[in-house]
């Protein structure tokens, strides 16, 4: 792992915007602007702006570029076509997760992958070391390009402005690429976004993004910190790297079943997934809502009756519920929706009551 | 910025004495720090306080965070808008008005003279400077 600190494009731009900066997965990057509620609020009703500029994007490029990818991942990618995306999640021999991703496809021959910036240098030599002798050619384009993601209800007619490509053509988990796509600028537009609003993602070039950033900014669309896309994520119930799933995680266990397509053959893992299945989970996420206003956090114990039955994985304020809401690895007999629950609350025993997420419905469309 | 007229602890906890009596609260530095408060526990009426130790907790949107006793004292008031079950609870009081509304526990000081001795506006200015 390198130590210098990164920075995206937009780095002295949050600067200037007077944005709290930390240290994230080793970059620079705003954490808020102007408070985690308002900008979470913002998203939901009408539309914010973030900067992840920081995400990995890994080009594969070859004849064997398909057969190479369903041979990594654990989603089906040939039920991905051309300008589609399909999220997946890629795992170890003993099929835990070494990352979670999003594909973008767009041929048979070239390939997108977008992981976890945390991630993107393992997942790039963990590819590189699988990769055949001849037909698979990968790049690593994570410095070169830029992503600007804009989310919320009115995404759309905010960014349709600036954009020479017909939004309402572009569906749930699709993209377009064009020149001058996104103010003047060459841009990949991808219906996708991790808020549980509708949004867009639009990747471009590094020298690109302050020129499109500043455009939808001049729109009034607010920017947007790290610590509102984690409350804006946990209140969709989306897994996040290091918290639901991890590489002590099976994507099973983690509620990921539905990117694991066991009858798809020969993918790493894939024996020990099956091998899994069989013998029964025995751990689940569930997404729990507080009854009190305790606020759940990681690490924090999940009991039920006194009884220890898991962790929470992700705890949070939810600024649209004024509620304290968490996912939590336990026992998968607490699966069932309207199981009562405790947290264990600084030596309180605060109750909680499983639901299924997500925690509030946004305006993601599902087509 | 800061008031002149308080006294402040490192740990970023401020106090205004009146009459043996201090009133205590978190600076403007500490709560921008913390960003949006969304909950806080606080000590009943009548719990003794241990200069130093642990007495509540305020926990913003992305993080929990201690709260320590500037000084010897028992509990006489708390701030029921910062942690009541009714409608008029408000943490956000302490990003709005840290040195007013955003008050979180009185105490009847053991000896003022531990109150004297924490850090003037002054030095509070230069530790949350550096």
């Amino acid at each position: 792992m390198s130590t210098a600190t990164l920075r995206t494009p937009l780095c002295e731009v949050h600067r200037q915007e007077g944005a709290k900066m930390v240290d994230f997965a080793g970059w620079e990057m705003p954490i808020e602007y102007t408070g985690i509620k308002q900008e979470h609020l913002s998203v939901r009703q009408d539309a914010g702006l973030f900067d992840l500029s920081h995400m990995g994007e890994i080009e594969v490029v070859g004849s064997g570029a398909l057969d190479f990818i369903q041979g990594l991942i654990t989603n089906d990618v040939t039920r991905c076509a051309a300008t589609q995306c399909q999220y997946s999640t890629m795992c170890n021999e003993g099929g835990r997760v070494l990352d979670d991703l999003i594909t973008y496809r767009f041929s048979d021959e070239r390939f997108i992958l977008v992981v976890n910036a945390s991630n993107r240098e393992k997942i790039f030599a963990w590819m590189q070391g699988r990769r055949p002798a001849q037909g698979v050619e990968l790049k690593d384009q994570s410095m070169a390009t830029a992503l600007i993601a804009i989310q919320g209800p009115n995404a759309q007619a905010k960014l349709q402005p600036f954009c020479s490509l017909d939004l309402e053509a572009i569906r749930y988990y699709h993209f377009h690429q064009g020149e001058a796509a996104v103010a003047g600028k060459l841009a990949l537009v991808s219906r996708t976004g991790y808020t549980g609003d509708d949004g867009f993602e639009i990747y471009c070039q590094a020298g690109d993004a302050e020129a499109i950033w500043k455009a939808l900014r001049g729109a009034g669309v607010p920017p947007i910190g790290l610590g509102a896309r984690d409350t804006l994520r946990l209140e969709s119930g989306y897994s996040l790297y290091g918290h639901e799933i991890d590489e002590q995680t099976s994507p099973l266990e983690a509620g990921l079943g539905w990117v694991v397509k066991l009858e798809k053959s020969g993918f790493v893992g894939r024996q020990a997934l099956v091998e899994q299945k069989q013998s029964g989970l025995k751990r689940t996420v569930v997404g729990l809502l507080m009854e009190g206003r305790a606020i759940p956090r990681e690490g924090y114990r999940v009991l039920r009756d006194g009884q220890d039955v898991g962790r929470i994985t992700s705890g949070t304020y939810s600024p649209s519920l004024s509620k304290g809401i968490a996912l939590a690895s336990v026992e998968s007999t607490c699966r069932p929706e309207g199981t009562n629950l405790q947290v264990d609350v600084r030596g309180r025993a605060e109750n909680a009551r499983v639901v299924k997420p997500p925690f509030v419905a946004g305006s993601v469309r599902r087509n | 910025m800061i008031p002149e007229d308080l006294r402040y602890t490192k740990e970023h906890e401020w106090v205004r004495l009146s009459n043996g009596v201090g009133e205590v609260g978190i600076t403007h530095f500490a709560q921008d720090q913390l960003g949006d408060i969304v909950f806080v526990e606080l000590p009943p009426v009548g719990t003794r306080l241990e200069a130093n130790k642990r007495f509540g907790t305020v926990e913003s949107v992305k993080t929990v965070s201690d709260l320590f006793a500037p000084c010897n004292g028992e509990v006489v008031a708390i701030n029921t808008r910062l942690n009541s079950d009714g409608d008029d609870f408000q943490p956000e009081l302490i990003n709005q008005d840290p040195y007013g509304g955003g008050w979180m526990i009185k105490v009847k000081v053991d000896n003022p003279d531990e109150v004297t001795a924490l850090l003037d506006a002054r030095a509070y200015g230069e530790l949350a400077k550096s």
